[in-house]
């Protein structure tokens, strides 16, 4: 493997219909207008000296040492900031140009420590590499005029050290910090020599607004800003191109490596999610993957009471397969299951489905889709005929009106939500619907024109309000209905929106959102251009979950908004793969490509294939499994990649559900909670251990590599097909691509997808088959995949859930940017030092009225459990609705949750849970007996 | 029979027809709950269900979804 060096243009590549020529050193060169010379000769393969101009950011002009000639014009401009124009001659090396540039390399070099050998960037430095270009062979003035040699060094980041010495003061971490990144942490303190780069007001980065990107870390051309991993252990060697594991923005990376260690994740420049930028998870939680508490061993206990017992890989896959068949035998081919994982790449999950159907001989499987997005598949797919988002990420640039519901972009989808930042900078507006004060409702340069503070669990009523505002005043684009949709369902949502019940006068009292503001915000939405909705698990994961993203649906058809960049209605996923997961036939009712089992045809294709006999009724999911242990007919789960015990609801009766099982089989790199049940472990690997695919939000299927060897000895679709084979049932792909290869060959929207293509091309949005062979970025372009979009009725059902004398609160929950989901894999990392533990944020009214205080611990109670956490007093929530996060166990937000879900899918309610919140004094009993029986589970027999 | 089950499929399929009753006349109703319940619910639950009704078990259900379980026998 070799070391992947990208280009650095200088500055950014421009979209331009026109194209200059220009001859640059006696060469022509055809670009796009108002690229910068600079650019335009890196085109041609030519490299102008430069140090404050990269291609991530705006062109400064600062450095001077980026002067060409040009012929015609005075001077020596700077070819950064200087556009080229039609017929321009430019010289980029002259003896005058030489003079110039060795001129300014002295000054920058008089003031930089020469410690160039023992120096953290040897080898990666610009400044050492301009210093070779020009030619500099002496300092004219000496090291000893005054200078910053002794400056301190910042260590507060964990990872990354900012050593003031060695800043040349070009502005790229500023700019990047800006323009790519869009948190403003950054300025240049100081005048003159004075200057010098500073998070806020000469603040610490740790305790500044930084949120460790990392963009100002890349955008560095010095050692200034350096990765603490290559501080420490040096530069990488070599590198490979690999997807993030973390959320479903799916941005790129350049894993770069020494030998099997991983130095650093790079974002990668080419990578069409993240356009070459990070989030703090991406770029720098990857420690857990060597992580001391990883187990690299398969272990196998007879009770969850009894400590585990280390065995080998013949003995585990051999003990599973056994008591499989033999629960089956007794309880019926019914009795087991199998949970696909988010996490594990589209290979791995189609797998253990098809271990489920053809091996396990039923249809009950499911994944964690279940409890996010699945409202979404059904929502989507009545409306639109398809179980995705329309656009690419790329379309927000396009843009002229967001809308934001229930969803936190800055913190659970960052990369996405700095590309979104810079539209809104651009002027592009924003309507937030959110019970909450997101972060995006009010930050530097970033203003939301309106934010609905709607009431947690009305939704619905909101968004048919808005309907009926967009019908009542004539907003409707008629053409696009009449063209695109099914009339007579348009007419018959169209009387109904109507209606005096839907009006935002009528459905204020109980969505709390004042109607004019509501009014004003439809108004907006359906006239103020391209109108995008971005959405999140807050329309989700509620008891009207697909009712709403119907709603969703019907406003964007109803204004035109579905079919071109800029619009569309965007799911934003929560993990790695989910879009994989679903699109990989997860679910209990369909297979692959969302095709139900009862389709005879897809279902004889699929059974000619496997060589097996399949029903043609759907198995159980999730919630039902845990149901059905719990009455005792259900009795085995093969579960991969999954802890259902923190991140499912209700965890007192997923825990009893667990608990009446006779063989939980948890796969996974670490003892999750859901383990404390299990009765076999079988070691997973990570993202960075294997070979596959993940699909991201915008259906964008990326390569997975592996960088290093898997530490439990086997990717994790290894462990399924020695499953398979120990079941009976044989499987013998000898590589993932043979597994895609399948994939396409059964899956009509995947079917010209292989690793061969995805290799060639970069990464491939589904669908991709003959009508679209390099993949589809926008869907519903001429037609919607169900032939006419179908507008469908948003009665509001009010949930069963219901504030009263007892529980007089509303809880709502999220997360936040550093910890990812259950936590298992940012609790161990650094990452923890942004967020130790799960607050619950109070308005403090409500913290006042029950005698709390900012930090004290209290109790928060549903009828479904109790647990206890510290408090945050913030108006960021309404009074009458407190939040938290869901990243700790020790918290288990979920035994508070309730098991009302969705109606159409069984997505959990998680989002409206009636509380009490009273002053507490530390952990409730729950919490301390779970945390006993947790280390009394995760005890392991000392090998004799 | 456990409580658990009288407990989460009556539930559900109330749910179900209260959203199917919202687009349209009773028997649209009856026939879009039926649908929704034979495309997502596994076997054993409608038989759960269906033995609720039979053991008169079944109170809180609505018209409408019992008369879409019935059909689904
Ligand atoms: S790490 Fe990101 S947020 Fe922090 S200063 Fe650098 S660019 Fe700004
Ligand atoms: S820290 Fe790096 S990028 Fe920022 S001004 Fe100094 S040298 Fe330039
Ligand atoms: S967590 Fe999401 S936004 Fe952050 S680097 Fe990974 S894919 Fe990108
Ligand atoms: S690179 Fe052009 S002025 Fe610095």
């Amino acid at each position: 493997m070799s070391f992947i060096q990208e280009t650095d243009y200088g500055t950014p590549a421009v979209l331009a219909d026109k194209t200059v020529t220009l001859t640059i050193d006696g060469v022509q060169v055809s670009v796009p207008e108002g690229t910068s010379v600079m650019r335009a000769a890196k085109e041609l393969g030519t490299t102008i000296p430069k140090l404050c101009a990269t291609d991530s950011v705006a062109a400064f002009g600062s450095c001077r040492l980026c002067l060409v000639e040009i012929e015609g014009r005075a001077g020596t401009p700077a070819s950064c900031t200087t556009p080229v124009a039609e017929g321009m001659v430019v010289a980029t090396q002259t003896p005058k140009l030489a003079k110039l540039r060795k001129g300014v390399m002295e000054l920058y070099i008089s003031d930089h420590p020469l410690d160039c050998l023992t120096c953290a960037a040897n080898g990666d430095c610009e400044l050492q590499d301009m210093a070779g270009a020009v030619g500099l062979r002496e300092v004219r003035y000496g090291y000893e005029g005054a200078n910053h040699l002794t400056a301190e060094k910042d260590a507060s980041n964990p990872y990354f050290t900012y050593d003031a010495s060695k800043c040349i003061v070009c502005s790229r971490c500023v700019r990047a910090c800006e323009e790519v990144q869009g948190t403003f942490a950054l300025t240049i303190s100081g005048r003159g020599f004075e200057s010098r780069v500073s998070p806020g007001q000469s603040e610490a980065f740790m305790t500044s607004e930084c949120v460790s990107c990392g963009a100002c870390v890349q955008a560095c051309p010095t050692a200034t800003l350096t990765e603490t991993r290559v501080i420490e252990i040096g530069q990488p060697e070599h590198s490979a191109i690999t997807t993030c594991a973390y959320c479903g923005v799916g941005c790129t990376f350049k894993a770069e490596m020494r030998g099997e260690e991983l130095v650093r994740m790079v974002p990668w420049k080419d990578g069409k999610a993240n356009r070459g930028h990070s989030c703090v998870k991406g770029r720098f939680a990857w420690g857990y993957a060597t992580h001391r508490e990883r187990v690299t061993e398969p272990m196998i206990r007879s009770s969850i009471d009894e400590p585990w017992k280390v065995v080998s890989w013949d003995e585990a896959i051999a003990h599973t397969a056994s008591e499989f068949r033999r629960i089956q035998a007794r309880y019926g081919r019914d009795s087991i299951g199998g949970i696909t994982s988010s996490r594990c790449t589209n290979e791995e999950t189609y797998l253990v489905q098809k271990l489920v159907r053809a091996a396990f001989g039923n249809h009950n499987v499911d994944t964690c889709a279940r409890v996010c997005h699945s409202p979404t598949g059904y929502g989507l797919k009545t409306t639109f005929g398809t179980s995705a988002g329309t656009q690419d990420f790329d379309s927000v640039a396009h843009t002229d009106v967001m809308v934001v519901i229930g969803a936190n972009p800055t913190d659970a989808h960052p990369v996405f939500a700095s590309r979104m930042k810079k539209r809104l900078r651009e002027g592009a507006r924003l309507i937030v619907i959110d019970p909450r004060r997101i972060d995006l409702v009010r930050s530097t340069h970033v203003e939301a024109d309106h934010h609905l503070a709607l009431r947690p669990g009305t939704n619905v009523a909101v968004l048919t309000a808005m309907a009926h505002v967009i019908v009542t005043e004539g907003l409707v684009d008629e053409t696009y209905v009449r063209e695109r949709c099914d009339l007579q369902a348009y007419a018959h949502w169209a009387e109904f929106v109507a209606l005096p019940q839907h009006s935002p006068e009528a459905t204020e009292a109980v969505t709390g959102v004042p109607a004019a503001e509501l009014r004003a915000a439809a108004r907006l939405y359906a006239t103020g251009g391209n109108g995008a909705i971005y959405y999140g698990l807050g329309v989700t994961e509620h008891s009207q979950g697909s009712t709403t993203v119907m709603a969703i649906a019907n406003l964007a058809m109803a204004t035109g908004n579905i079919g071109r960049p800029g619009v569309g209605v965007n799911p934003l996923r929560g993990q790695n793969n989910v879009q994989g997961a679903c699109d990989m036939g997860s679910f209990p009712h369909e297979f692959s490509g969302y095709r139900h089992v009862s389709e005879d045809e897809t279902r004889h294709l699929f059974e000619q294939a496997w060589g097996v006999a399949l029903g043609a009724e759907p198995g159980l999911r999730i919630p039902n499994m845990l149901d059905e242990a719990v009455a005792g007919a259900f009795k085995g789960i093969y579960i991969q990649g999954e802890d259902i015990l923190q991140s499912d609801p209700n965890t007192k009766h997923v825990a009893a559900g667990l608990a009446a099982m006779e063989c939980v089989v948890v796969q996974d790199l670490f003892l999750n909670e859901t383990a404390n049940y299990a009765h076999v472990f079988l070691p997973g690997s990570t993202f960075l251990e294997k070979v596959g695919t993940f699909t991201n939000a915008e259906r964008r299927i990326q390569r997975v590599r592996r960088v290093m060897r898997p530490r439990n000895g086997y990717a994790d679709w290894e462990i399924t097909q020695r499953l398979s084979n120990a079941l009976g049932y044989p499987m013998d792909y000898a590589h993932p691509s043979q597994i895609m290869d399948e994939i396409a060959r059964l899956t009509p929207t995947f079917a010209g997808v292989s690793f061969d293509k995805l290799d060639a091309l970069g990464s491939i949005q589904w669908p991709c088959n003959d009508a679209a062979p390099e993949g589809t970025p926008v869907m519903h372009i001429d037609h919607f995949v169900r032939g006419k979009g179908q507008f469908i009725l948003t009665e509001y059902v009010p949930t069963e859930e219901k504030v009263g004398p007892r529980y007089p609160l509303l809880l709502t929950t999220g997360r936040i940017l550093s910890q990812y989901n259950v936590g298992a894999q940012t609790r161990r990392t650094e990452n923890s030092r942004w967020h130790e533990e799960d607050v619950l944020e109070i308005h403090p009214h409500d913290a006042e009225e029950r005698g709390v205080r900012d930090g004290e611990w209290v109790r928060l109670k549903s009828r479904s459990g109790e647990t206890a956490l510290r408090a945050k007093t913030t108006d960021r929530v309404a009074p009458g609705v407190v939040y938290t996060t869901f990243h700790h166990p020790l918290t288990q937000a979920n035994v508070i949750t309730t098991d009302y879900s969705d109606w159409a899918t069984n997505c959990p309610e998680y989002k409206v849970t009636a509380v009490q919140v009273s002053r507490g004094n530390g952990p409730v009993e729950w919490q301390v007996e779970y945390s006993a029986q947790a280390r009394k589970s995760r005890r392991i027999e000392a090998a004799e | 029979m456990s409580a658990v089950h009288a407990t989460s499929v009556v539930p559900m399929a109330n749910q179900i027809a209260t959203f199917f009753v919202s687009q349209g006349d009773h028997a649209a109703a009856v026939a879009g709950t039926a649908d929704h319940i034979k495309a997502f619910w596994a076997p054993v639950m409608r038989r759960e269900l269906l033995a609720l009704v039979d053991a008169g078990m079944a109170d809180g259900l609505s018209d409408v979804a019992r008369e879409a379980i019935l059909r689904l026998r």
